[in-house]
């Protein structure tokens, strides 16, 4: 009887070990099944834009159907200039709001308001668009590089509020208590303290949310529009990369799919750099709290 | 000579009070901006979107209806579209993502640990125009000669396999969307994993529970969270716009094969919108993306909400 009970209870475990072993196989599988095909997209884009990209990529304007060479110099313009004037909506309200959360957290409206930034950064950036276009573009009657700067600032908003939040709290309450016990004005010590001692990683998340924003299409589809031609004036279409990028996709022209191939390969390079800056200088940060 | 009398510490203390009064009402201005923006934005989709709400009604949802010649509009087919490709999405995502959750929290070497996380963060960040851009050349055309036809001969007794392989469709934008969504889940369920006490797996070898039996404990334990960032993958599928609109073939239709090309919500405002000449045109793509926001509202509360509920549980612990 005893030995009846040992006979099947051995079974039983080597089909648990097994299925343990099995599982954890997967558990490979799908590390590896996730990581494909970003290495699959990362060096085909390299691949093709590395080999259509040369100076006149970053000199020259577009060339018209069937005229070799040529650039997108005027939407690498675009795309500085929109996500400058995102930038001049989006990392002052991004700060300030990240700063009342951390710092003025004790009222009710601080939840309220991480919730609705969280509502904010749900919202497909699509729909940005549309309201951009309502607000800005109607008025104006004519797509513009504010629709498509505003669009992008806005988009930028959360990204900034949630990393200045999450760099805050990581500031010790002593840095707080000491400066306050100086005689030290509660904003001065926000300002000068607070923020000086988080400056590295509210920079990064700027940075990162500069990246994010200057690959954003839909929403410039229909506000900053596009533009064959060099445009300096906030007040007229605006090309910029990604629509760029689109437009060339979706035509049936092979010269125009390597410049579109080009285009996606600096706006990757630029997702990567800044993903290691943000890597390298959250590096030390993180491994102290955890 | 320094001494300062009573009144001047006073009148100091009086301005320090108005000027840290004066920076915490600018910062509250500021947060109160975000929320301006979001209840202008509801506001203004509301008000735009008039004109096609008046004419069609609550009919406009269930309407398939999409005729800009004929001004007859309805949005029946981009939310089937948008519905059946995040659903796919997440069929495939969400096992590959909690593998690999596990994987990187329970399994892997330390190297490979910030590596791998490194990947998926840059995965997160890759703009959606250069997915749907390698979604165009390559991943459509490999699901033309390679994944439709095997799938037609292996399960093509089922209508969803049936039909023409042209490569764009439901199928293609679903498995694009699932390549987008995997870091945002992945990432979430590792964290979630994270925060499980490794007491409970101890606990659970103890036992004498195999690895993978601690590791499902683990699961089942973090399975509110996980639920959570499945919801927020949901969302971040069902908002997606230019992958989508390059791979899914842009066709108001409503067929039982995901061979079929279809259409989007997303996709249909950002073909359309630009392009679009009557007012009732513009209200209704409006109204579209009124659905779309009131979707991607409702998905992203609830997932917020199993995230909070879940952290706050786990903290209390």
């Amino acid at each position: 009887m005893e030995d009846y009970y040992l006979k099947v209870s051995k079974g039983h475990t080597d089909r648990r070990k097994l299925k343990s072993r099995l599982m954890i196989i997967l558990c490979y599988v799908a590390a590896a099944m996730a990581i494909l095909p970003l290495l699959y997209i990362f060096f085909y884009t390299t691949m093709q834009g590395a080999s259509s990209l040369n100076i006149d990529f970053f000199t020259e304007l577009p060339k018209p159907v069937g005229e070799s060479g040529g650039g997108m110099a005027n939407a690498i313009l675009g795309t500085l200039i929109l996500v400058a004037l995102g930038s001049v909506i989006g990392i002052p309200v991004g700060i300030f709001a990240g700063i009342y959360i951390t710092e003025y957290s004790k009222s009710i409206f601080a939840n309220v308001i991480k919730f609705v930034t969280d509502v904010l950064s749900g919202i497909p950036s699509i729909i940005i668009g549309i309201f951009a276009y309502g607000l800005i573009v109607i008025p104006m009657k004519s797509f513009s590089a504010y629709a498509g700067g505003f669009a992008l600032g806005v988009l930028m908003i959360p990204t900034i509020t949630r990393i200045t939040e999450e760099m805050l709290k990581l500031v010790p309450h002593s840095l707080r208590e000491a400066a306050l016990a100086l005689g030290i004005p509660r904003w001065k010590t926000t300002l000068r303290i607070v923020l000086r001692t988080a400056q590295s990683g509210i920079i990064t998340g700027v940075l990162l949310a500069i990246a994010r924003a200057a690959g954003e299409t839909a929403p410039l589809l229909f506000t900053s529009f596009g533009n064959s031609f060099w445009s300096t004036s906030l007040d007229s279409p605006m090309a910029s990369i990604p629509v760029q990028i689109f437009n060339y996709a979706i035509s049936p022209y092979d010269e125009w799919h390597s410049k579109a191939w080009a285009g996606a390969f600096v706006l990757i390079s630029l997702v990567f750099v800044v993903s290691l800056i943000v890597r390298l200088a959250t590096r030390n940060k993180f491994s102290q709290t955890a | 000579m320094n001494t300062k009398t009573t009144v001047e510490i006073k009148e100091i203390k009086a301005r320090k009070k108005l000027s840290d009064l004066f920076f915490e009402n600018l910062t509250l201005v500021f947060a109160l901006m975000i929320i301006g923006l979001v209840v202008f934005i509801i506001y203004e989709m509301f008000m735009d979107s008039k004109l096609s709400r008046e004419i069609f009604g609550f009919g406009f949802i269930f309407s398939q209806d999409w005729n800009p010649v004929k001004d007859k509009f309805g949005a029946l087919t981009f939310v089937y579209g948008t519905l059946i490709s995040s659903i796919i999405a997440l069929a495939i995502s969400l096992p590959v993502s909690i593998g690999v959750a596990v994987y990187l929290s329970e399994l892997a070497a330390n190297v490979f640990k910030t590596a791998i996380s490194f990947l998926i963060e840059i995965l997160a960040a890759i703009p959606s125009i250069v997915y749907g851009f390698w979604g165009i050349f390559v991943l459509a055309p490999f699901m033309r000669t390679t994944v439709q036809p095997f799938l037609q001969s292996t399960l093509g007794f089922l209508p969803i396999f049936q039909g023409n392989a042209v490569g764009f469709g439901l199928l293609t934008a679903g498995i694009i969307l699932a390549i987008m969504v995997t870091p945002i889940i992945t990432a979430i369920t590792r964290d979630v994993l994270k925060a499980i006490p490794t007491s409970q797996r101890e606990a659970a070898y103890a036992l004498g529970a195999t690895k993978w039996e601690a590791i499902k404990m683990a699961l089942l334990n973090a399975k509110g969270g996980i639920l959570g960032a499945t919801v927020l993958g949901l969302g971040r599928a069902v908002g997606e716009t230019m992958a989508v609109t390059m791979v899914i073939g842009n066709k108001a239709q409503i067929k039982a094969s995901l061979f079929e090309p279809s259409y989007s919500m997303a996709s249909v405002i950002a073909n359309e919108f630009a392009e679009a000449s009557g007012g009732l045109h513009i209200s209704s793509l409006i109204e579209v993306g009124l659905i779309l926001f009131a979707v991607t509202f409702i998905i992203n509360s609830f997932a917020r909400l199993l995230i909070y509920s879940f952290t706050r549980k786990t903290e209390a612990k």
